[in-house]
């Protein structure tokens, strides 16, 4: 092995007394793919601005980049010796133009007045065949898709002269494919020389490309492995400190009748002649690519638009749903795919964004809101589902993603649906919050509720799931019995592979 | 040019086309030299205003008190030009309205960005403060009498044709000084890093602030620009009327806000264009001005602008929606970026 190009030893952070990281010695080599993981609140995040120069470390920390100690190593200096950060959130600007999104930096880093409209074009060109990438520079950035956005962020971190660039949860809002893509793009860098720290939950991606795995927890460095030396339960053991056994779910009993049935829905370019049923205790999977109209159906079912077409039989009877009032009167409650936009209102109270959905339900004989009730029902969700929260005050916003979506699933709970559909109930969320809401999941569906399951992730829908429906292009093109089939014959499905 | 159909502006252009188009069959006197000479130099004055609105829209925020400011400004020069009217000229007259417009939108963007109140409500409050202070001090007392050369200045004109009675008209060097701030204000939102940085500042701030931008050095220019705009505004109301009354201005906010909005920008901030603003405020004059020719009565004016806002904004988003749902179908055919062989 060569010098390094950063070496890091005894780093620790504390922030008014919590330890965010203890005596973490951490080293990256010039053309290394690396990665972290580690659960929320295990020192990932702070290791990754203490690199990128958004936090100091303690004092005592030692840190050094291609040989050299360095003392002070403020955000602009991490810039300057090469080192780039993509945020998950991708911090691009939506209302301008791909070339603008790239080069803007450039201009502005050089302290220029005026935009040379040619040069900035070249700029971005340059960056994109770096990677051999080609995206329509001229396109508005709002207008392509993530994974182009992706792209984007990723070139504008190559404007600079860059050694390393650290991704930040890169793949969360992915189709698996665009993840390939991704992957390729960061492999060729490594072949130029520039090395990749990836901070990531999803594990299978970890093992396809990571040269080294890194395992944080608490704060503390678990260990380093070669990727190939470690597989995926013992790298979830080391990060949660925990075994967790992942058992398929068994269908304990269902009802002969199906509460739901589908007969032919379609809409104009979102789905077509959908069929299904659904039975009370089972947990239905839908899967298919992003855009393959998983999402536009539940929306269906629950009342946001209508199908053009086709029936919605609901207990033996055709049903119109025309609102969400007419799908909550018949007993469906949703849980809609992005949790922050659709799910709860951020700035509002836990307890308040508990009860929203039953308000109607806690008034007393002069229709007020009846404080002790609002308490008694408050408190009951918050123990059920074993919500941490600060307090019952607190904003949802100060939350983490795994109690954020509990109380998303405790909102719609209380309405004691009949059918619960849930779409990537998952998403963005550390391994062993994901355990914990699957468990719910089936312990909701032993009890009677039909569920729907909808994810990208097959594995999700594979282990949980009785059933699996894979669509894609809006048509169901295949039904799965998950106790009679393998995982990876229903991703090659997913997938269009097969 | 395919985009040509998602493009806001076409919308506008089409719709003004089919409004002159109306009234010229109805009163041939609307399509003529004259009437569109007479059009441009009306138009001036909230085409000025709609400058400066045009940058606070691109960046994100609004601002309610450039009346209040135009009417400060004015009120001052028109002092000055009674006091001291024959020791003045035209260049410091517009300098001094320009510097008070600029001293006041700084003090918009002092607060704004300083307290973090939104722009909505410092400048509400604002211009409370600014046109209540004007009040007390003048009593809403009107302003006349200007010395002759700044009642001449208004009247030059670039080009002059004759009417077949004689009467003369043309360009005027009021509409010239509104085209020169276009030119302008093009300039600088697209030749400049300041403009492509007012435009990523109101796409998305955390990232402008990411990439370098001086975010409050952008809040004080917007401000200072609108202030500015107010400035130069208030003095080309006093050239186009010959008079100064303190209450003349501040109630017609909306009407700019308006014209922009028409234009193609985004109350959310990012979008906007110096040719959306320029159609938008045609439209808002021509609307007028047709009605007037037309002899629609005056009081369905405001019916009609309302009418015209929802129908041109919505005929565009509604295209951009549908737009958006094809873009889904689309993208799952072609997911995973279009990596180049």
């Amino acid at each position: 092995m060569t010098e390094p190009f950063i070496r890091m030893t005894q780093v620790s952070k504390h922030y008014a007394g919590v330890t965010a990281l203890d005596n973490v010695d951490f080293e990256l080599q010039e053309d290394e793919i690396y990665c972290l993981v580690g659960e929320n609140g295990s020192g990932k995040s702070t290791l990754i601005k203490i690199i990128s120069g958004t936090v100091d470390a303690d004092p005592g920390s030692m840190m050094e980049i291609q040989g050299e100690r360095i003392h002070s190593h403020k955000a602009i200096d991490a810039i300057d010796r090469g080192i780039q950060v993509i945020y998950q959130d991708l911090s691009l600007f939506p209302n301008l133009t791909v070339a603008e999104n790239i080069a803007m930096g450039e201009f502005v880093s050089e302290h220029r007045r005026l935009i040379n409209w040619k040069e900035l074009t070249k700029i971005a060109k340059r960056a994109m065949a770096r990677i051999n990438v080609d995206l329509d520079l001229d396109a508005q950035v709002s207008e392509i898709s993530i994974a182009d956005q992706q792209l984007v962020a990723i070139c504008r971190a190559l404007t600079r002269d860059v050694k390393l660039i650290i991704m930040d949860e890169p793949t969360a809002s992915l189709t698996r494919r665009e993840i390939e893509s991704l992957l390729s793009v960061v492999k060729d860098m490594k072949s130029k020389g520039i090395a990749t720290l990836f901070v990531s939950h999803k594990l299978n991606e970890v093992f396809q490309i990571a040269d080294r795995i890194s395992v944080l927890r608490d704060g503390k460095k678990v260990g380093v492995f070669p990727s190939h030396e470690i597989d995926e339960e013992k790298l979830t053991h080391l990060m949660t400190g925990k075994k967790v056994e992942y058992q398929n779910f068994k269908l304990s009993s269902n009802g002969n009748e199906p509460i739901l049935e589908a007969q032919m829905l379609s809409r104009k370019s979102e789905y077509e002649n959908i069929n299904f049923q659904l039975y009370p205790g089972e947990i239905l999977g839908i899967t298919g690519l992003l855009g393959s109209g998983r999402t536009e159906l539940a929306l269906s079912l629950f009342g946001i638009t209508h199908p053009d077409h086709g029936e919605i039989i609901f207990e033996g009877k055709p049903v119109k749903i025309k609102s969400i009032q007419d799908a909550m009167r018949l007993g469906i409650a949703y849980v809609p795919e992005d949790r922050l936009v659709q799910g709860l209102v951020n700035e509002q109270p836990v307890g308040d964004n508990l009860i929203i959905t039953i308000i109607d339900s806690l008034v007393n004989r002069f229709k007020l809101l009846d404080k002790t009730k609002r308490k008694k029902n408050i408190k009951r969700w918050i123990d059920e589902l074993d919500i941490k929260v600060p307090s019952v005050g607190s904003p949802v916003r100060t939350l983490s993603g795994g109690n954020q979506q509990r109380i998303v699933l405790a909102k719609w709970i209380s309405t004691n649906p009949k059918i619960l559909i849930l779409d990537g109930p998952t998403i963005g969320i550390d391994v062993a919050a994901k355990f914990a809401i699957h468990e719910i999941i089936r312990e909701l569906a032993r009890q009677g509720i039909a569920i729907i399951l909808i994810s990208e992730e097959v594995p999700e829908v594979y282990n949980n799931c009785n059933r699996v429906l894979v669509m894609r292009k809006g048509c169901i093109i295949k039904e799965f019995d998950t106790s009679q089939v393998s995982m990876d014959h229903i991703q090659e499905f997913v997938n269009g592979t097969y | 040019m395919k985009n040509l159909l998602y493009r806001h502006e076409t919308y506008v252009f089409l719709a003004i086309i089919i409004f002159v188009t109306v009234v010229s069959i109805i009163n041939p006197a609307f399509f003529t030299l004259e009437n569109f000479f007479d059009l441009l130099k009306s138009a001036s004055l909230m085409g000025t205003f709609a400058i400066g609105m045009l940058f606070v829209l691109i960046s994100g925020g609004i601002d309610i008190s450039f009346t209040a400011i135009a009417t400060v400004s004015g009120y001052t020069i028109a002092v000055l030009l009674l006091r001291i009217g024959d020791s003045l000229n035209i260049i410091l007259v517009f300098l001094i309205a320009a510097l008070i417009g600029i001293a006041l939108g700084m003090i918009n963007a002092l607060i704004i960005h300083n307290f973090k109140i939104p722009s909505i409500i410092t400048t509400i409050a604002t211009q409370n403060i600014f046109y209540g202070i004007l009040t007390v001090i003048t009593t809403g007392t009107w302003l006349y009498g200007f010395p002759k050369w700044f009642g001449d200045f208004a009247t030059i004109r670039v080009f002059t044709f004759y009417t077949s009675e004689g009467v003369p008209y043309g360009l005027s060097i009021v509409t010239v000084i509104w085209i020169a701030l276009i030119l302008i204000s093009w300039f600088i939102l697209k030749y400049t890093v300041l403009g492509r940085g007012i435009y990523a500042m109101g796409g998305n701030t955390l990232s402008a602030q990411r990439t370098g931008f001086n975010l409050f050095g952008l809040t004080l220019f917007v401000y200072s620009w609108m202030g500015l705009m107010a400035g130069i505004g208030s003095v080309i109301q006093a050239l186009l009327v010959q008079t100064v009354a303190p209450n003349s201005l501040v109630g017609k906010e909306m009407d700019v806000i308006a014209a922009v909005v028409l234009g193609g920008a985004s109350m959310a901030g990012g979008s906007g264009s110096v040719l959306g603003m320029i159609l938008g405020v045609t439209m808002i004059s021509i609307l007028g001005n047709g009605m007037t020719i037309m002899r629609v009565p005056a009081i369905w004016y405001n019916v009609v602008i309302g009418l015209v806002i929802i129908v041109s904004v919505g005929a565009s988003a509604y295209r951009r929606k549908i737009f958006t749902r094809r873009k889904v179908i689309t993208e799952t055919t072609s997911a995973g970026g279009q990596r180049a062989a």
